[in-house]
């Protein structure tokens, strides 16, 4: 093609009109905002999450009032410009108990998420490199799954008193099975990697052979599970706090609000409403974040890890 | 032949265990290897064949001692390793090196190619600091015939070749005196197969290394072999030399074997020898030769003796009950029709 001098088009010749461009070009998704793009989910989860975060560390600056001053002459008041969700049959103003909630669920969430992750990944670790050890510890774990985690932590709870660390402690402890088989399964389909083999044969001890090879491969799966673990804690929580085997009532967590507010839940709804909104929202926030991080880890799809 | 060989492996067993039952008893035995012997020399090439199942893998990982051995020798530059301890075998290790099959599985993920790389050098001390490591591993990369910026890159980032070449490369950071190519070039499409076959030729004329070739590619071993073992259902049946075995094969199986080579030319009519049925199990193998089974040439003998591998010219060994006739009434010396199988 002569680029320089187009020649002059004859004037009998018909020129077809210009084709509207169908496949433009598209630029490729990169960087963070690119990330965020191609994985919907991790940015809604992530942001929803995020304002969790803000409203929980963030609490006394955000028009709140004491959220465990009675009142009982203002008791169990319709949501109105003075007590946007309403006040409960002390007179607290659910609002601020709501706000203030938001630290306990996402604290014992994400302590319990961490805490089992940790203990999970070295009971996990172990059983799948000390294959004498394997067969004991699997059977106790095989125990521990057996009964619902929920009956685990109530029994756990009914041991001690009511706390947040005890409430924490007791989630973890039922929720170690999950990811202790999950690292075990793992670890035994790594340890057959050929690269595992060819470290060996390298001179690699066994320790570096765990921390340089199993454990890296190990972590995303792992953090897949650590996100529905924190989804599942907030909601054992809550559930515990329901039946009164959680939190102690003063302080204000979603699952206490919505326990007080049970008996009247025919004629004032709002107080079990709200924080129950807020429950969803959170939960449904880390489950998105764990789905896309499941999305966004494997590596059939992931070139950009 | 030299004096002293680099490698030797004497009567080598390797049975798993089934374990079954209520209480986890060993109710029977897989003999993966059930006692081979073979010995490479300094700068050779030994090709272990045979069809998948038949213990050729878990020669290579027995040597590299992936796992004990049941009972045999290895005997590595005249030091037994198949004893020593984990601690006393490490800084052995150095001397035996390994080439995997798949070159995807075979790197780490996580690991960019330098630090692929810098595990065998740390680890045997032959380069400290990070400045001297990256440099030895862009040397590695040199010998590889892969750009010296690639030691940089994740493993994702290269192609089945390339990666097979990285593999290589950290066999070679080891600086060991044999390489076991584990089916080495068997995942890789045929030009590439090319490739990493003369890749691992010239390294070996330029280093001195010995290769151990485990393959089922008799075309492949052909070009780069100096002496081929074949085995069949954890046994070697018979050793030589490349001209012996692929000239004058002293084995049925061998025969039929290179039958299924394809020939490029085709003018060249050759009988094929078919073989029926499966390999047999290596939980019960058959009593007597293991090939009586599929044996075009078997005879009552064959169900009950074992065939000692008989040596058939200097350095070609072979096990056949065959080699007791008359070399008139010997079918593999006449190289007459197959006789039809009985029963």
């Amino acid at each position: 093609m002569n680029a320089q001098a187009p020649a002059p088009v004859p004037a009998d010749l018909a020129v077809a009109p210009a084709l509207p461009d169908v496949l433009k070009p598209r630029k490729p998704l990169t960087g963070f905002t690119g990330f965020l793009r191609k994985n919907p989910s991790i940015a809604i989860g992530g942001a929803l999450l995020g304002v969790m975060f803000f409203i929980a560390v963030f609490a006394p600056l955000l028009w709140t009032v004491d959220p465990t001053s009675i009142s009982p002459a203002r008791r169990t008041r319709v949501p109105s410009e003075l007590y946007w969700f309403g006040t409960d049959m002390l007179g607290r103003d659910i609002y601020s108990r709501v706000i203030y909630g938001a630290r306990v669920s996402l604290l014992v969430g994400f302590s319990v998420a961490i805490l089992a992750s940790i203990a999970g990944l070295t009971i996990g670790l172990f059983s799948g490199f000390v294959r004498v050890a394997d067969g004991i510890i699997m059977r106790v774990i095989d125990g521990m799954m057996s009964i619902p985690p929920i009956l685990l932590a109530i029994a756990l709870m009914a041991l001690t008193r009511g706390s947040v660390q005890n409430v924490i402690i007791a989630i973890t402890i039922a929720e170690i099975p999950r990811v202790a088989r999950l690292v075990r399964g793992v670890v035994l389909s790594l340890r057959e990697q050929p690269y595992v083999d060819a470290a060996v044969a390298a001179g690699t001890r066994t320790p570096m052979i765990i921390f340089r090879h199993i454990l890296p491969n190990t972590m995303a799966p792992m953090s897949v599970q650590a996100t529905y673990i924190c989804a599942s804690a907030m909601i054992v929580e809550a559930i515990l706090s329901f039946i009164g085997a959680g939190i102690p009532p003063a302080t204000p967590s979603w699952g206490n609000i919505m326990a007080e507010g049970r008996a009247l839940w025919q004629v004032r709804p709002h107080i079990i409403l709200f924080p129950a909104i807020f429950l969803s929202l959170t939960v449904l926030a880390v489950n998105l974040l764990g789905d896309g991080l499941r999305d966004a880890l494997d590596p059939r799809m992931a070139k950009n890890l | 032949m030299s004096a002293e060989p680099i490698l030797q492996v004497n009567d080598l067993k390797k049975h798993y265990p089934i374990r079954g039952g209520f209480f986890s008893g060993v109710t029977a035995n897989v003999y993966a290897v059930d006692g081979i012997s073979f010995h490479i020399d300094k700068g050779e090439t030994l090709s272990l064949v045979g069809e998948s199942g038949c213990g050729k893998s878990t020669v290579g990982k027995a040597i590299l001692r992936l796992f004990p051995i049941t009972a045999g020798q290895v005997v590595l530059g005249g030091q037994r390793i198949d004893q020593l301890s984990a601690g006393k075998l490490r800084p052995l290790r150095q001397r035996v090196q390994v080439v995997f099959q798949d070159p995807y599985s075979s790197l780490n993920p996580r690991m960019r190619v330098r630090d692929i790389l810098a595990e065998p050098m740390t680890n045997f001390g032959l380069a400290t600091g990070k400045d001297a490591i990256t440099e030895r591993a862009m040397k590695l990369m040199d010998k590889v015939g892969l750009p010296r910026d690639a030691v940089h890159r994740w493993p994702h980032e290269f192609s089945g070749g390339q990666r097979q070449r990285i593999g290589i490369a950290r066999a070679l950071a080891a600086e060991p005196e044999i390489i076991i190519c584990d089916e080495a070039v068997s995942a890789l499409d045929v030009s590439v197969k090319a490739q990493i076959v003369n890749l691992l030729g010239d390294l070996q004329k330029e280093l001195g290394l010995a290769l151990l070739f485990i393959s089922h590619d008799l075309a492949i071993v052909e070009h780069m072999t100096h002496r081929v073992a074949v085995m069949y259902l954890g046994k070697i049946v018979e050793m030589g030399t490349k001209q012996q075995i692929f000239a004058a094969p002293r084995h049925p199986y061998t025969k039929a074997l290179l039958s299924a080579v394809p020939v490029p030319d085709p003018k060249v009519k050759r009988e094929r020898i078919l073989l029926k049925g499966d390999v047999p199990s290596p939980i019960n193998p058959p009593k007597g030769c293991r090939f009586n089974t599929r044996c075009p040439y078997v005879f009552d003998r064959c169900r009950i003796e074992e065939p000692p591998l008989r040596a058939m010219a200097e350095g070609h060994v072979a096990a056949c009950h065959l080699h007791d006739l008359p070399a008139a009434d010997n079918p593999l010396l006449t190289q007459g029709e197959p006789a039809p199988v009985h029963a």
